[in-house]
């Protein structure tokens, strides 16, 4: 169930069905050198997270094509951070995010739900202590 | 919390988890079950919002190269380029439904895939630039604001971006027309000129009336559509017959009112046999528009294939030498 | 009349003045970042910080607050997890811009002489031409990603021309677009060079490798600068140009090793634009006479010929061995091109002289 409920694939951008090859692998290469049609370029696609500023984590902004990770960070700057967005990019190739399953949705996260005494305000008695 | 699906069949469950979002008025995510027709209501509305983004920089940059000051030409190559991004953010947003960049692009080109039909109009002067900010933007901005809301996650986030980086495109136009209405008396008339023009096209952006849009209703009811076309179009004609009066221009509609029975602003008759005729691809600009996105398409296809081509030999490089650092450390 | 250029830049703290303090740039964008002090990130886009000196100060201001429209105040956000880290927290920065030297020169706090504004009328020249082509880029990119990239690129070579212009014009009591608009084409400065049509994204390419390699080493010196309006300039221009090279090297390196054709076309391209190079580093009276002031082009050849030597070697492509064209540009003779330009880029100014914008 779980291993099922662990299959890789995108959730923040294109699922299946895409013929974007995988990024940095050598079976990427297009395959397309001259008989195929010139608009097949296969750049895949990347997952751009930016950080806004010092001391925040990286958040998801977008995606992008590029055709490898040096142009991958350079088209998410040009394209992210025009208006001073952030100080730091991540680009993750979209195939390399493993995602969990949504139609696990009940069991995958079920088990927190309930489970009150993880937080601070389960502990009523204390309350109104100073420093506590 | 999802005990009562687990008996079911996929699709039932999947349904009835769907409804339930709706319902809550909660989210979509890429990956959730989700009806085909949903899914292709989406592909459609998504890809020819993107495709209007990229069509619609033409009109525009069309003038970059002649803009009359420097700090205006500035302006425009900026919001021109925005509508680049906005273009790009919404095919990753159409991408997380499995439709690939590249298949939108070449529909497009193909001929066989829709977007805005305002930009079939041609932009003849520089006041134009003023009215599609002002009027053509304003237009968007009232059907792209109630989309950040889109019951579709990513279509939705992406809107979130693109209207706040809007947000300067229809205040620029709007500024355009203000220092040529109060300019010399050409551009006065080059200003008045160019509402004239954008009036009614800008006002057909929000679609046909509610009575003749077959799709509204179930864009509704999955709550990717907030609001109706005859709704938001009357919403902007309020907002457009105050603001023209800012501008000490006029707009080009004499039956513009507010009904002080139904609280909603009205506006004259609007000629939506030309609409089709330029949906059906017989306006001013339509072909002119797909053969320039053509052109730099394939002008750019040998760009695309060399660094696709440099990356995978990167790639080879990179695992041979890899391989090799494993052969050593075996010998050694 | 209409709040131009004038009313915006009083509004809005000297950015001339190195240290000025940054916590006045506030954006009100989201309410997740209202939180936030906006000094760090802005002193963080504050470029022009290390630069000189400048009698710009107009005095603090409350409201540089970029108001972004009442749509996107209404916006939904907090959606997305994590209180305060946001992807889409926009801010204008806080850099050295055209009106602050505009706002200088009518003050009277900057004003360069002759010799000074003919030096950065060459400047401006270049950088302008080279803005005008490359944004006719835009919306024809070899990809969406490159339509925003080159833009980009435009925008800031447009910056710079502006800055340069500006503070030229003021020796003389006119503005950036008096310069542009009305001058004609023998009163250009541009080199050659820069004048070269786009042809190809290769030809693009390099122009661009050139360009922005000679442009780097020129600003990276004319920071130091003895006339503090320029070294402002070039210290806020040095930074983004550095990332010109660092694109064109990128593309390089990519048609240089990418396919056959792609070779063959960027190996075409810089044998079409190598002979326009020789004109760049042209020593002639007047940068004699600035010394000190203005960079000695010749002493910038040596630095050029190492750096994209080495991104040549890396592609391995070979230096071109071409003749140099006489070039001319800096006394007024220019190419073939320079006219059709400044046709196209003149035309509707000149049809309303007078007018404003």
């Amino acid at each position: 169930m779980v291993e099922k409920s662990m299959t890789p694939g995108r959730d923040t951008a294109a699922a299946g069905g895409t013929t974007a090859p995988a990024a940095p692998v050598p079976e990427s290469a297009p395959e397309h050198t001259s008989g195929l049609p010139p608009q097949r370029h296969g750049w895949p696609l990347w997952e751009v997270f930016v950080r806004s500023s010092r001391g925040l984590s990286h958040v998801h902004a977008g995606s992008l094509h590029a055709p490898d990770a040096e142009m991958a960070l350079r088209n998410a700057r040009d394209l992210y951070t025009r208006r001073n967005e952030g100080v730091s990019i991540w680009v993750v190739p979209a195939e390399a995010i493993a995602a969990s399953d949504p139609d696990s949705k009940g069991s995958f996260f079920e088990s927190p739900q309930g489970k009150d005494y993880r937080h601070a305000t389960y502990y009523t008695k204390s309350e109104g202590v100073k420093h506590l | 919390m999802a005990q009562d699906l687990q008996s079911a069949g996929p699709d039932e469950a999947g349904q009835a988890y769907f409804d339930r979002i709706m319902a809550e008025d909660s989210r979509i995510e890429p990956r959730d079950w989700m009806p085909e027709a949903y899914r292709r209501t989406l592909v459609r509305q998504i890809s020819q919002h993107a495709h209007s983004e990229i069509i619609g920089m033409q009109p525009e940059a069309n003038w970059i190269t002649r803009a009359p000051s420097l700090k205006r030409k500035a302006i425009l190559m900026a919001k021109v380029q925005d509508e680049a991004g906005h273009g790009l953010y919404l095919y990753s947003a159409a991408e997380t439904l499995g439709t690939s960049r590249d298949e939108m692009m070449d529909a497009l080109i193909a001929g066989k895939a829709r977007y805005s039909s305002i930009f079939n109009y041609p932009a003849v002067t520089w006041a134009d630039m003023g009215a599609i900010g002002w009027l053509v933007d304003g237009a968007a901005i009232c059907n792209q604001v109630p989309l950040c809301r889109a019951s579709y996650g990513p279509y939705g986030r992406a809107m979130v971006r693109v209207c706040k980086e809007e947000s300067f495109h229809q205040r620029q136009g709007f500024e355009i027309l203000l220092e040529l209405a109060h300019g010399t008396e050409a551009q006065k008339e080059m200003a008045q000129d160019a509402v004239n023009r954008w009036y009614a096209p800008a006002l057909m952006m929000f679609g046909p009336p509610d009575d003749d849009s077959p799709n509204s209703k179930q864009s509704m009811a999955w709550n990717i559509k907030r609001f109706s076309n005859d709704e938001l179009r009357s919403r902007f004609v309020g907002m457009m017959a105050e603001q023209v009066k800012v501008l000490g221009l006029s707009l080009p509609d004499p039956e513009v009112r507010f009904n002080e029975d139904t609280g909603k602003w009205e506006h004259g008759p609007l000629d939506w046999e030309e609409f089709k005729e330029v949906l059906a691809g017989r306006g001013p600009c339509n072909a002119q528009r797909l053969e320039r996105r053509r052109e730099a398409h394939e002008n750019g296809a040998w760009v695309r294939e060399a660094a696709a081509a440099y990356a995978a030999k990167q790639a080879a490089k990179r695992a041979s030498t890899a391989a090799d650092d494993l052969d050593v450390r075996k010998v050694a | 009349m209409i709040p131009s250029d004038s009313q915006t830049s009083q509004a809005r703290p000297g950015a001339l003045v190195a240290g000025a303090p940054a916590s006045d740039s506030k954006v009100s964008t989201s309410s997740t970042s209202a939180a936030l002090p906006s000094s760090s990130l802005a002193s963080q886009a504050r470029p022009g910080a290390r630069a000189a000196v400048g009698p710009a100060a107009v005095g603090p201001s409350s409201d540089s607050k970029v108001s972004t429209s009442s749509i996107s105040a209404a916006l939904p956000f907090g959606a997305t997890g994590d209180g305060s880290a946001s992807a889409t927290r926009i801010t204008p920065g806080n850099a050295l811009r055209p009106e602050d030297i505009a706002l200088a020169a009518r003050t009277g706090a900057a004003k360069p002489g002759n010799d000074v504004a003919e030096y950065a009328l060459r400047l401006g020249d270049d950088a302008l031409v080279l803005a005008q082509r490359l944004g006719h880029w835009i919306s024809r990119g070899p990809e969406l990603e490159e339509d925003v990239a080159l833009g980009n690129i435009a925008l800031d070579q447009l910056g710079h021309a502006r800055s340069f212009l500006t503070y030229a014009g003021s020796a003389w009591g006119k503005t950036e677009d008096d310069l542009a608009y009305f001058r004609r084409e023998p009163e250009f400065r541009s080199a050659h060079l820069f004048e070269q049509p786009n042809g190809d994204f290769a030809a693009t390419i390099a122009r661009q490798f050139i360009a922005s390699h000679y442009q780097y080493e020129l600003y990276r010196r004319l920071a130091q600068s003895a006339d503090a309006t320029l070294a402002a300039i070039a210290a806020k221009a040095v930074k983004e140009v550095d990332y010109h090279r660092d694109h064109s090297s990128q593309w390089v390196l990519r048609l240089a090793g990418g396919t056959e054709e792609s070779r063959r076309r960027m190996s075409a391209a810089l044998d079409l634009v190598w002979p326009y190079v020789g004109e760049l580093f042209d020593d002639d009276a007047l940068t004699a006479r600035l010394d000190g002031t203005a960079v000695a082009p010749s002493s910038l050849r040596a630095d050029f010929d190492d750096l994209t030597g080495a991104v040549l070697a890396e592609a391995e492509l070979a230096v071109p061995d071409v003749p140099r064209a006489p070039g001319g540009g800096r006394a007024g003779r220019h190419s073939e091109h320079l006219g059709y330009l400044l046709a196209e880029m003149q035309v509707l100014a000149r049809e309303h002289p007078g007018a404003g914008w």
